[in-house]
């Protein structure tokens, strides 16, 4: 029987879940498994992104206010009502994607950059939402005294194990994605991307398929947010503003918006960076501000852009196997062979 | 010829309009199961035009379409597909970033029911059912004479196999009816050859062909009926000798010149 030929992911999966696994007995401190667990968490975010943005060519600028969704989803069903940590998580998931589902429905339907100015909309006005819905949200001020995530009767506490619960998730939506990419679905999406009237006229339905990635995407984001308001047992509407959603579209920029393993390569090069931007301003203008950081994001974005469109994962990998290529070429040659 | 089996496409006194334009005036033919039938004419006759009315990326301002005795106003290109009616186009429009075989995958698109849940765990629903897509594909690829490329880059195949793959993509949709849009436009002597033999193929196996080809040469080997579109109108019909004989035919389009 033939089998259909696949690209290799249980290999690249094995050795990145060991890699995640080993790299916690590696450090000692307890800020930098902190930085490394939100680095998981907004992992899952980029990776909604790759597939909204990379696959089926869609930009979203409030993917933000989904993550808000899920966080205070989960924060006000635990706090208020008491779920369980998974129910109040699943519960927070389903609200997101019926709000992703009603908002791309209109928005869908148009060609062009109509989603990405509804997703902005969208962030601005749950963003508000969150400020203002004071007796629900408690406003600016937040919520406070989120219960940790509790699965059954384990409780997830401290720093390692939340670290190792975001980052075995982390596993799973890469291999969620992987799958969806590699799919009749995932077939469609990239069709779209090149050729929207050739998809089309192979039966291909554009509005209902880039209206499933939409809503895949936010149910992602959200799930990232219920798990960070668990982790920080506080939040606050600051983390899920415009700015944010423009972080994560640079962190799906960085890796290489078409490619899945780019996400949480692109996300942590992000965070890293700003936090390397942050010392730097700091140690040169003791009262730098935020501002510093949004002109250096943009430069960058402009940069990678300009210079490695096709992300910095995507593009550092192909320089390196030309460069192995090209050794072995000069091996051969040197050996007195006739070259690649 | 003609007259014989049943009409499988109706096009009846279709008319299009962009703006002050009359792109297809008054247009009416039929088109029998198994048969070949060529679009001829001039440019700018409406011969595009007609086939994106057929398949529906354009309405027609008045007038009908029937396949297979159903009307085709106001059901979408998705729709017309599962029916039965698959199209190419002029470009070859390759899908790329994905191989040749992804390509021809994406053809077969409707025929698959998995839901994006199932693909998102790959259920053993979804692995059968890719598996049995993958066939299919690697199926169409050998018709066609591409199957050594199944796993290149579609981008990357030259113009010719890029024409035949759009053609493999089509017929992984299943077609009753395969619309053409120029398929040998730019191809040299050797690849227009394989095409026409292709196009035979594709009738034995009970598909009809409706084709728009300006390569005269082609038409008259490969066509069982030849429609002649002039400004919108269509000028004539008939077998391609009595295209070749009609002196309106010859006036209007072929010129003087033209001796068969």
């Amino acid at each position: 029987m033939f089998r259909q030929p696949r690209s290799r992911r249980a290999l690249p999966l094995g050795l990145f879940a060991a890699a995640v696994f080993a790299l916690p007995l590696a450090l000692h401190s307890p800020y930098a498994l902190s930085t490394l667990t939100l680095i998981g968490l907004y992992t899952i975010v980029t990776l909604g992104l790759c597939l909204l943005m990379g696959y089926a060519g869609q930009a979203s600028l409030g993917q933000a206010a989904f993550v808000g969704l899920g966080a205070y989803g989960s924060a006000i069903l635990t706090r208020a009502f008491g779920l369980p940590g998974w129910l109040a998580l699943l519960c927070a998931c389903a609200l997101t994607a019926a709000v992703a589902w009603l908002v791309g429905i209109p928005v869908l339907k148009l060609r062009g950059h109509y989603l990405a100015m509804g997703t902005l909309a969208l962030g601005v006005i749950v963003n508000i939402g969150l400020r203002e819905w004071r007796s629900v949200t408690g406003g600016p001020s937040g919520l406070a005294g989120i219960p940790h995530f509790a699965l059954g009767p384990l409780t997830i506490k401290g720093d390692l194990q939340y670290y190792y619960l975001v980052w075995a998730l982390v596993c799973v939506f890469l291999l969620i994605s992987l799958n969806v990419v590699d799919s009749r679905f995932g077939r469609a999406l990239r069709a779209i991307r090149a050729s929207e009237s050739a998809a089309e006229s192979l039966g291909v339905d554009l509005g209902r398929i880039k209206l499933a990635v939409f809503v895949l995407a936010a149910m992602y984001a959200s799930i990232s947010g219920s798990l960070y308001a668990h982790y920080m047992t506080f939040i606050s509407p600051g983390p899920f503003d415009l700015d944010s959603s423009v972080q994560f579209v640079l962190m799906a920029a960085v890796g290489g918006l078409a490619s899945i393993w780019g996400a949480p390569f692109g996300t942590a090069t992000v965070v890293l960076l700003a936090l390397a931007i942050r010392e730097l301003a700091l140690a040169i203008v003791p009262q730098a501000g935020g501002e510093y950081q949004a002109v250096v994001y943009g430069v960058l974005l402009v940069l990678i852009m300009i210079f490695l469109p096709e992300g910095v994962t995507v593009s550092g990998m192909r320089y390196v196997r030309e460069r192995l290529a090209r050794g072995l070429w000069v091996q051969k040659v040197r050996r007195g062979g006739r070259g690649l | 010829m003609a007259s014989e089996g049943t009409a499988i496409l109706e096009v009846v006194r279709v008319c299009k309009r962009f703006g002050g334009v009359l792109a297809l005036d008054d247009v009416s033919f039929r088109v029998h199961e198994g048969q070949i039938v060529a679009l001829i004419g001039p440019n700018g006759a409406g011969k595009t035009t007609l086939l994106n009315v057929i398949a529906g990326a354009l309405e027609a301002t008045s007038g009908e379409v029937f396949f297979q005795g159903k009307r085709l106003s106001g059901r979408s290109p998705q729709d017309r597909v599962r029916l039965g009616i698959v199209r190419t186009f002029q470009q070859a429009l390759p899908f790329g970033g994905m191989t040749v075989l992804e390509n021809v995958m994406v053809g077969a698109h409707l025929r698959g029911h998995c839901e994006l849940w199932q693909a998102a765990v790959r259920s053993a629903a979804l692995r059968r059912e890719e598996e049995d897509l993958y066939l299919d594909a690697l199926r169409c690829l050998n018709l066609v004479g591409l199957g050594s490329r199944a796993l290149d880059e579609a981008a990357s195949l030259p113009f010719g196999q890029q024409r035949l793959l759009a053609v493999a993509r089509a017929l992984a949709a299943e077609p009753k009816l395969l619309l053409m849009d120029e398929p040998a436009a730019g191809l040299n002597r050797l690849e227009r050859d394989n095409l026409a033999a292709l196009v035979e193929r594709i009738r034995q196996m009970g598909v009809t062909v409706v084709l728009v080809e300006h390569d005269m040469s082609l038409v008259m080997r490969l066509a069982d009926w030849v429609v002649v579109l002039d400004r919108g109108r269509r000028l004539a019909q008939g077998t391609p000798a009595d295209i070749q004989r009609d002196p309106a035919v010859i006036a209007a389009y072929l010129g003087d010149g033209f001796h068969a």
